[in-house]
């Protein structure tokens, strides 16, 4: 594949929590959402970020796009270090960097119309554009996004799910951007649409080259639009791998759960096997596991998973685990 | 004969949507506007307002007399020749002192009016904006901004309002500063209340993630979205301002002679009322409770329309 445009090093992300009935000056709690994950991501490549809510996915992309303040780490966007950048760098870069949203109606504002909508990154990035330059950046963009482009004066809430979900992605479009971080934009979605908006944001790839991280909560989804995949657990990361490899050939304990979840169209078959794999409560990440982080669920669980937390250590190319056992 | 018929049907649509230019978009504006026409209190209530106010403004061309101007020929007599008549240009009467009460009246309400209304609209938009930055910032400005109103808080309103009149002289101005300084604080609180819930709304992370700085965030798309609470706020904020300004007028601190305001005149209505000039009382009350009585359904009907939990 082509160049590397993201690099994420050992990016952690903390939060401080009061403990219940805390007075000022007690030591806040921290909680650990993020830690230590490290990925790199190619021009033109989907990354999937699958894990259970709470896992800190969501965390993980805002903290790589500077939303949310990183506790320590580094991220490198096109050979610039993100978190040294001034205010106003930072506000240059993102218009090379969008975002699309989980609730479709909630992430537009309810008080404008779509076409202002759209073309306010438009109005941040470019203010000497013309008023009618702009108009025709948005209804171009919608255009291909789906909607008509008569509909410019129209307000969110006359839309459906799947229609909002396509103004948004226009919006993220319309500043012509290399990378959208895509915050499980379909799970809010009725099945039939979210292949539609999977669809489309396929075919805006391939015709412009963008790159996107894709995050979801579960396999199915990201299966089909991601090049490589990468499974947290409690804010880490215990499996990156290709997408083809990591369904046939799954090396982590946890992935396999997952894998074995998803459902099938038979409901009696592999069915057993799930619970048998995922037993029990996500553990809280106030107060997370020694060691292995996943060993209270793991059935393989040993003496040394309890001790020693395992490092991701490649095996194969482009295939990444953290695993003590990973032979058997 | 049929199909010809609907092949027709069929062009004409084909035409129509090809010529079809932008739809007009049905705003949340819109929809409030409907359900706000819909509700006859409100609507009765905005048209007498309209005609208190109208009358205001141009009630004063239809005047015989100035409201400063005393009628000789009436005064020492009030209670007999003072009536309210046509026939001697005192259509509401003549006060004790002979002067038209027509004119005191218009002049009075004009001076209420405005009270309510400007003051209404400083304390409102000055809130608004405060509550707004301080909600949207957090953190520690956030709490500087509203220990500070609560300290304001703390003050006792009317002693401080008493004391700058009796210090600074009664004029209209001490009372407007007097009444703003206090008045804005509610708006405040309850608009940083909203903002704290509006800035986790995805659509203002939307707006930061595509750069938008934080102070165009604050003015386009939290305080807009905040004009519902707002508006609310303000239109039962005016008669609390009409209310301050004459609970001073009637202790004597408000509006000075020859200017009155509907406190100022109710006041005096009250002192003379045993000397049987019932009129001096009564038609200052009527435009007082009037006007009240309008804004508090006015306000219903508005909160009505613009509830959130119908969007
Ligand atoms: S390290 Fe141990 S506990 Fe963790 S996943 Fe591997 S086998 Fe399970």
């Amino acid at each position: 594949m082509s160049a590397t445009i993201l690099q994420v090093r050992d990016l952690s992300v903390t939060f401080d929590v009061s403990p219940r009935g805390a007075m000022p000056w007690t030591k806040p709690l921290k909680l650990k959402a993020v830690d230590k994950v490290s990925f790199n991501l190619n021009k033109g490549e989907t990354l999937g970020i699958v894990g259970e809510s709470g896992c800190g996915k969501s965390t993980l992309a805002r903290a790589v796009i500077r939303m949310l303040p990183a506790s320590g780490g580094s991220v490198t966007w096109m050979g610039q270090p993100i978190f040294d950048l001034s205010q106003r760098n930072m506000t240059a870069l993102r218009r090379d960097v969008q975002m699309i949203f989980q609730d479709p109606l909630a992430s537009l504002d309810p008080r404008m119309t779509i076409g202002q909508i759209v073309a306010e990154p438009l109005l941040t990035h470019m203010p000497k554009m013309s008023r009618s330059e702009r108009d025709a950046e948005v209804r171009a963009v919608l255009d291909r996004v789906g909607i008509l482009p008569s509909m410019i004066n129209r307000y969110p809430h006359e839309f459906s799910g799947g229609q909002c979900q396509r103004i948004g992605i226009a919006r993220a479009l319309i500043t012509k951007p290399d990378l959208i971080v895509c915050d499980e934009p379909v799970s809010a979605l009725d099945v039939s649409i979210q292949a539609q908006v999977i669809n489309l944001l396929m075919e805006l790839q391939s015709e412009i080259g963008l790159s996107l991280i894709f995050i979801a909560h579960d396999l199915s989804v990201v299966k089909h639009i991601s090049d490589r995949v990468m499974v947290l657990y409690l804010g880490n990361m215990v499996e990156l791998a290709e997408s083809k490899s990591l369904y046939s050939n799954a090396k982590h304990p946890y992935t396999k759960a997952l894998i074995a979840s998803v459902p099938v169209p038979d409901p009696t078959f592999a069915k057993p096997e799930i619970d048998a794999l995922l037993a029990g409560d996500l553990p809280s990440p106030i107060n997370p596991p020694s060691g292995c982080v996943f060993r209270t669920r793991c059935s393989k669980a040993t003496e040394l998973c309890a001790r020693e937390k395992p490092v991701a250590q490649s095996i194969g190319s482009d295939h990444s685990v953290a695993c003590h056992h990973i032979e058997d | 004969m049929r199909t010809v018929f609907e092949k027709d049907k069929m062009n004409a649509l084909a035409d129509n949507l090809a010529a079809m230019d932008t739809v007009k978009g049905r705003s949340l504006w819109t929809d409030a506007r409907k359900r706000y026409a819909a509700n006859r209190a409100a609507m009765v209530s905005t048209y007498v307002l309209l005609a208190v106010v109208l009358f205001s403004i141009f009630g004063g061309y239809f005047a015989q007399f100035s409201n400063e101007e005393i009628d000789w020929a009436i005064l020492g007599s009030v209670p007999e020749k003072g009536q309210p008549s046509i026939a001697s240009g005192h259509y509401f009467g003549a006060d004790e002192l002979g002067r038209d009460l027509y004119a005191r009246v218009i002049q009075g309400s004009q001076v209420s009016l405005m009270v309510g209304f400007i003051g209404a609209f400083v304390a409102v938009s000055f809130g608004t904006i405060y509550g707004a930055v301080s909600g949207y910032i957090g953190g520690r400005v956030d709490s500087v901004m509203m220990r500070l109103v609560d300290i304001l808080n703390a003050i006792p309103f009317f002693f401080v309002l008493i004391l700058l009149l009796v210090v600074f002289g009664r004029n209209i101005l001490m009372i407007f500063i007097g009444v703003g300084l206090v008045s804005w604080l509610g708006i405040a609180r309850v608009v940083r209340g909203q903002t704290l819930s509006l800035k986790n709304k995805e659509f203002i992370e939307a707006a930061r993630a595509t750069g938008v700085p934080t102070f165009t965030i604050i003015w386009r798309h939290i305080i807009p979205n905040l004009m519902g609470v707002v508006i609310v706020y303000g239109s039962l904020l005016v008669p609390d301002m009409i209310l301050a300004e004459s609970v001073i007028s009637f202790l004597g601190l408000g509006v000075q002679e020859p200017q009155t305001s509907w406190g100022v005149l109710i006041s005096e209505g009250t002192g003379t009322m045993q000397y049987g000039t019932i009129w001096q009382i009564g038609f200052p009350l009527f435009f007082f409770t009037t006007v009240l009585f309008c804004f508090f359904y006015i306000g219903d009907g508005l909160r009505d329309a613009l509830d959130p939990k119908d969007r």
